[in-house]
């Protein structure tokens, strides 16, 4: 059984739009799974729907969300959230936003251990020095002590990474964590968090609209249009041969894996319309019962 | 240090302001009718008699002459001597200032304490009724002034439910062991709890009546930077560690939207001292404001300008204070 198991998941708006239409995907532990798609479709909810952030204005109106054989939409707020700190974290998009200003850094890494999972004080600042060690930052002592204005973009980002490994969560959910630092930057921290994650075994879903980096880090992928999953398989036979019209054209819309001089080739009109007839399709299969 | 520089330009700004309060209120209340003198003696005096004290009180003087050596006599701590009681008026105004005080930063906490609770409990039962309720709540605490709440009270607590004095400042029978006038303070220093209940008694309804419209202000403007807090990135992410919703706004959110509260906050806590002078007559709370109203009444000219360069200096002292502890919280400002 797969550590995170997502089984027909649908959200809405309140009263509005689908926004996730009937979404299944599984991450094995120790596994890393890339959720593909344009902006806007849908892979931040994925995300937010497992770690139980979803905005106040959207509902789940149908399916589960199992953490280690548990469905946490059943359960009550407190302990779904509590469930959700002990086994998973979060690396954030933005980490110039995800840093509380007025904390220093040493206890924005601890509070989950000490508060939730019961470390003591000393153990706890003990980890956060290793850990920021771990992700290669420079006098981890100081950096502990420090604010986050003091520190850039990028040091930040890997502070949020070693926050999210402090606890030695069996899930991490990486949301397009390199989008918005500097592309000098981007690089080595896709590469710390492909090496934390194989060093400490821990499954990960990784939100993406780069291929490239699917390519690198995930050996399982989700393509996703319109909240609907189009295409789930391994990222060797995706490469392979993509299933889906849709996939394919996405595929050849990234430059590296055809030509990188020709530029994007954006995704045919004739791929967008069929892909939203199914959409279309799937959502009057829905409403007539 | 941006600390140092702002002290200094404060403190710039600030003697530049009090020039300014000293020169009005000084020509104001000359060009305004009533004689001081004339009220002071009783009827049937003689022009005469009139004329002779108005010069024992250089007020016979051309203005201008009488300003410079008022401003002279300031400079050196002399702020001159009060008509009607004829005792210094420094003396009567730094008597009266620490009842003022109290009673205004009795009246802050209040508003503090029932407006972040406000606040508080609003941003955690956000969008339901308990919301809804504290909005209404703090409609109809803003839109009754500061006065008729100081009614509403004597109404509610002076007779229909006395429990708490309506006026005065202490009870007239106690002995009273004090050195200084800040009797609330000092009382807890000695560990005279008695006398502690005894001035809190008296100093309740007029604190909280002056606490009501603020702490609305406080709850709604709270509120809003809690809740705009609260969507925040950092605020998720405490969210995703385990942390159940009422610690993530007492941790995670309240420090950062306070700050923006705070400013007005300060501003708002200058016009809740502005208050104290019609809520201590209402009261008969012997304070500063009390005395400013008998000053203006008898025309006692030395002791109304002395009464309105303090209430300048506090408005100003209380701005700084704000500024300065707007740096200390915010950490962006500490070190930058
Ligand atoms: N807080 C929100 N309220 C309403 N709609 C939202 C909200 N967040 C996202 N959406 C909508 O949900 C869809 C999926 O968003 P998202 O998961 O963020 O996409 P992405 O794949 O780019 O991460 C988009 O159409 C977006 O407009
Ligand atoms: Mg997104």
């Amino acid at each position: 059984m797969s550590f995170l198991q997502v089984r027909n998941l649908s959200v809405r708006l309140k009263k509005g739009p689908p926004l996730l239409r009937r979404v299944s995907l599984d991450v094995a532990a120790g596994e890393v799974r890339g959720l593909v798609g344009e902006s806007g479709a849908g892979k931040s909810m994925i995300g937010k729907a497992v770690l139980g952030i979803l905005p106040p204005s959207i509902e789940v109106t149908e399916g589960e969300i199992l953490l280690d054989g548990v469905d946490l939409l059943r359960l009550p707020l407190a302990q779904r959230r509590r469930r959700i700190g002990a086994l998973c974290a979060l690396i954030p998009q933005d980490p110039l936003t995800a840093l509380n200003p007025s904390h220093r850094i040493g206890p924005q890494i601890t509070d989950r251990l000490v508060d939730i999972l019961g470390w003591t004080r000393a153990d706890a600042d003990r980890r956060a020095g290793e850990l920021l060690a771990e992700v290669q930052i420079p006098d981890p002592d100081r950096v502990l002590r420090s604010y986050p204005h003091e520190l850039s973009g990028g040091m930040r980002q890997r502070i949020l990474i070693a926050s999210a490994f402090a606890a030695e969560p069996k899930l991490i959910v990486a949301d397009e964590p390199t989008t918005a630092l500097d592309v000098t930057v981007q690089k080595q921290i896709l590469k710390l968090i492909a090496g934390m994650q194989a060093r400490h075994g821990t499954a990960l879903l990784f939100v993406t609209h780069d291929l490239g980096v699917v390519s690198k880090v995930c050996q399982r992928l989700s393509v996703l249009y319109a909240g609907m999953v189009v295409e789930d398989t391994s990222v060797a036979d995706f490469f392979a041969a993509p299933r889906h019209a849709y996939s394919a054209a996405l595929l050849a819309a990234t430059p590296k894996y055809t030509d990188p001089s020709a530029g994007l080739i954006p995704v045919p009109e004739a791929v967008i319309s069929a892909v939203q007839a199914e959409v279309a399709a799937f959502d009057r299969s829905v409403a007539h019962g | 240090m941006p600390f140092l520089r702002i002290l200094l330009v404060r403190l710039l700004t600030t003697a530049i302001t009090l020039a300014g309060v000293a020169v009005i209120v000084f020509f104001v209340i000359r060009v305004v009718p009533g004689n001081p003198i004339a009220m002071m003696l009783p009827p049937g005096a003689t022009e005469d008699d009139i004329a002779r004290l108005s010069a024992l009180y250089g007020l016979d003087k051309p203005l201008l002459t009488q300003f410079g050596i008022w401003v002279a006599g300031v400079m050196q701590g002399d702020f001159g001597t009060s008509i009607t009681t004829r005792q210094p008026v420094l003396d009567l105004v730094l008597g009266r200032l620490p009842a003022t005080l109290e009673l205004s930063i009795m009246a802050l906490v209040m508003a503090m304490i029932l407006g972040g609770a406000a606040a508080l409990t609003g941003t955690r039962f956000r969008g339901g009724r308990t919301e809804g309720a504290i909005d209404v709540a703090n409609g109809m605490a803003l839109s009754v002034p500061d006065f008729l709440w100081g009614l509403v009270l004597i109404l509610l607590f002076g007779v229909l439910m006395p429990v708490f004095h309506i006026s005065g400042r202490v009870t007239p029978s106690l002995e009273l062991p004090f050195t200084t006038n800040f009797y609330l303070f000092e009382s807890l220093i000695r560990l005279r709890f008695d006398l502690w209940a005894d001035l809190v008694a008296h100093m309740f309804m007029p604190a909280l009546a002056l606490a009501i419209p603020l702490a609305a202000i406080i709850g709604q403007l709270l509120k809003q930077s809690l809740k705009e807090t609260m969507n925040l990135d950092y605020v998720t992410l405490a969210r995703t560690k385990g942390y159940g919703e009422t610690r993530v706004i007492l941790r995670e959110a309240l420090r950062n939207a306070a700050l923006p509260t705070l400013t007005l906050v300060g501003v708002q806590f200058t016009f809740l001292i502005g208050g104290t002078v019609i809520i201590e007559r209402l009261f008969s709370y012997e304070g500063l404001g009390n005395m400013a109203i008998d000053a203006v009444i008898n025309r006692d000219l030395p002791l109304i300008q002395g009464i309105v360069i303090l209430f300048a200096v506090i408005f100003t002292g209380v701005n700084l204070i704000v500024d300065l502890l707007y740096t200390v919280l915010n950490p962006r400002l500490r070190h930058g």
